[in-house]
């Protein structure tokens, strides 16, 4: 500032910045914009590649039922892997993380904690393997009981799958990969619960557990969604362990524990895409466009929950 | 109803520090007793040992007796979750749950004590617990909006209502009043001068003249440097300790002339 300027000088320049503040603001804008930019980027690729596979005569897509024909069951076996996944996974990851912030010894906390962050540094591939060769053969004999004992509902049918490389498999592989960002996400956000909250339960005559549903878990619901929407992002496009352990061949079906499984989108792209050419790949593209949009529309629903009662978030 | 306390002998340990030293007091039924003294010496923490809620920090613990109306609460069958129903607490700041509504607030601790209530005596109690603490007027219409809507000093009258709606015999108040402006802080003054009929009510506080005020009572803690333990200096009616106390340490504290 300059000592001849006026008071409404100021008041009408704009106020002065520093140029650390200017380079920052600059690079935080271009990070921001490189980020839309790219996933514009993503969507008209797909959308462009797609639009041949839209307009072919249904007959020149694979299967011969028609792009949604083709679509359809690969959608199914996404979101069915994916629901499977997310219904096993987020309970358990919460009551881990309930766990290490509120029961464990201090020692084992940390310990426990370290382990469940290493899951996630696991590579995809090594699940898939480990789905394969350890968890489906030894999931088998429970297959066969559900399907005895509980073969009224729909989902335990049958016939038993021999292998055991079935949709509940692949689900439970799916629910241990997106166990350690459920539980990071819902243990970084327990921990966050402020003592005044805890303290305000406790001195109420709650129990432990009373104080962690009165206080801990409402304060934590946001996270929790959040975690389990990452989880789902990560279960909806898990391509190779998917690839790996599910045996496919069939449509739309609900039943959990056969060897005639759909297959999902991920994973169908990853086995077809190299023997592929033409209208072919066209129409995996527009599979893989259908994937991006319900991503898409599941973050958005995500939001919208957490944002719904915004007012009860605890963070005001 | 409200009850009696007597306190014997109590040290407050946090780990190995010891941080108040030999307490023996007695805190009478129906009356509203302040507990004074400079920072550090001990206020807290003292009332946070009547109602077992020191020890939820990790290593904290104390050694002595505090006997509600004839039961030892720190006896080895006593669950400190039970003291907690009967003795309620109003911490320093407004603590209301934030993901809760207003109703809920103040159902809170009845949803704890006896999960069966009928919808119509819940809503009556909540009535009764909000009146209770002067704010039924001000949030009558707004019963399903958060508690964190509020301002401050509705907030910690939230507070209130909530620990008075599981009809406690004794209010523990941890300096209720010093996030609040004046007029707010009058509110829970009166509020206190009502609430004595019905519980053994003590307060904290940091403000001389509110001690003169509202309270029958006063204890004087301090403590004679960094590190050592807070003491109780003196006990007294609270018209006595500040007239013509019979320490010369309560005497400086109250005249201002201190450390
Ligand atoms: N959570 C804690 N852990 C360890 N020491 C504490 C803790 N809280 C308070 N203290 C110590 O206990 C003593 C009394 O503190 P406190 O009861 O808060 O005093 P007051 O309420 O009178 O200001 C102080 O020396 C303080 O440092
Ligand atoms: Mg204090």
């Amino acid at each position: 500032m300059t000592a001849t300027r006026t008071p409404s000088d100021q008041s009408t320049s704009r106020p002065l910045r520093r140029p650390g503040d200017r380079i920052f603001a600059g690079t935080a804008k271009a990070a921001g914009i490189s980020i839309l930019v790219v996933l514009a980027g993503v969507a008209a690729f797909l959308v462009v590649e797609a639009v041949p596979a839209v307009t072919a005569p249904s007959g020149e897509i694979p299967g011969g039922e028609g792009l949604v024909g083709y679509i359809a069951p690969l959608l199914f076996g996404t979101l069915l892997s994916a629901a499977i996944a997310l219904v096993v996974a987020t309970p358990l990851a919460v009551a881990i993380a309930l766990f290490i912030t509120h029961y464990a010894p201090r020692r084992v906390a940390a310990g426990l904690g370290y382990v469940v962050d290493l899951l996630a540094a696991i590579p995809s591939i090594v699940y898939g393997f480990w789905g394969v060769y350890w968890l489906a053969p030894k999931l088998v004999p429970l297959f066969r009981w559900l399907e005895e004992n509980l073969g009224f509902i729909p989902f335990f049918a049958g016939p038993t799958s021999s292998t055991g490389r079935t949709m509940l498999t692949v689900g439970l592989v799916l629910a241990i990969m997106i166990l350690p960002i459920i539980s990071a996400i819902s243990r970084e956000v327990f921990l966050q619960v402020p003592t005044l909250h805890k303290e305000a339960a406790l001195a109420l005559g709650a129990t432990r557990w009373e104080m962690i549903r009165m206080a801990v878990i409402p304060y934590g619901k946001s996270g929790i969604i959040g975690g389990s929407m990452l989880g789902l992002g990560r279960a909806l496009g898990e391509t190779m362990a998917v690839a790996l352990v599910l045996s496919v061949s069939g449509g739309i079906t609900l039943n959990l524990i056969s060897s005639a499984n759909p297959g999902t989108i991920a994973a169908n792209v990853a086995l077809e895409f190299p023997e592929s050419t033409g209208l072919d790949v066209n129409t995996l593209i527009a599979s893989g466009l259908a994937l991006f949009v319900i991503t898409l529309a599941v973050n958005m629903l995500a939001r919208w929950v957490v944002n719904r009662r915004a007012d009860f978030s605890g963070a005001n | 109803m409200a009850k009696r306390i007597d306190v014997s002998d109590l040290d407050i340990y946090y780990g190995k520090f010891l941080a108040v030293q030999g307490v023996t007091v007695s805190i009478e039924p129906r009356s509203v007793t302040a507990l004074i003294g400079p920072s550090g010496c001990g206020k807290s923490t003292f009332l946070r040992s009547i109602n077992r809620m020191h020890e939820v920090l990790p290593g904290a613990r104390v050694e002595g007796k505090v006997v509600m109306d004839g039961q030892d609460l720190y006896s080895a069958d006593v669950d400190p979750v039970d003291v907690r129903r009967q003795i309620g607490m109003v911490f320093q700041r407004p603590n209301p749950f934030p993901t809760m509504s207003i109703y809920d607030n103040v159902a809170a601790g009845l949803r704890l004590n006896n999960k069966q209530t009928k919808k119509a005596d819940l809503d009556d109690l909540v009535e009764r617990s909000l009146r209770g603490a002067n704010l039924w007027n001000e949030v009558k219409d707004r019963l399903d909006r958060p508690g964190s809507s509020l301002s401050g000093g509705q907030q910690q009258r939230l507070c209130i209502a909530r620990a008075i709606a599981v009809e406690p015999d004794v209010l523990l108040m941890d300096e209720p009043c010093s996030a609040l402006d004046p007029i707010s802080t009058l509110a829970i003054e009166d509020l206190m001068t009502e609430l004595k009929e019905r519980f053994t009510i003590v307060i904290v506080t940091h403000n001389m003249q509110q001690a003169a005020r509202v309270s029958e009572s006063t204890g004087f803690f301090n403590l004679n440097g960094v590190g050592q333990p807070g003491r109780l200096i003196e006990f007294n009616p609270t018209e006595k300790i500040f007239s013509n106390p019979d320490e010369k340490a309560t005497e400086d504290y109250i005249s201002g002339r201190f450390g």
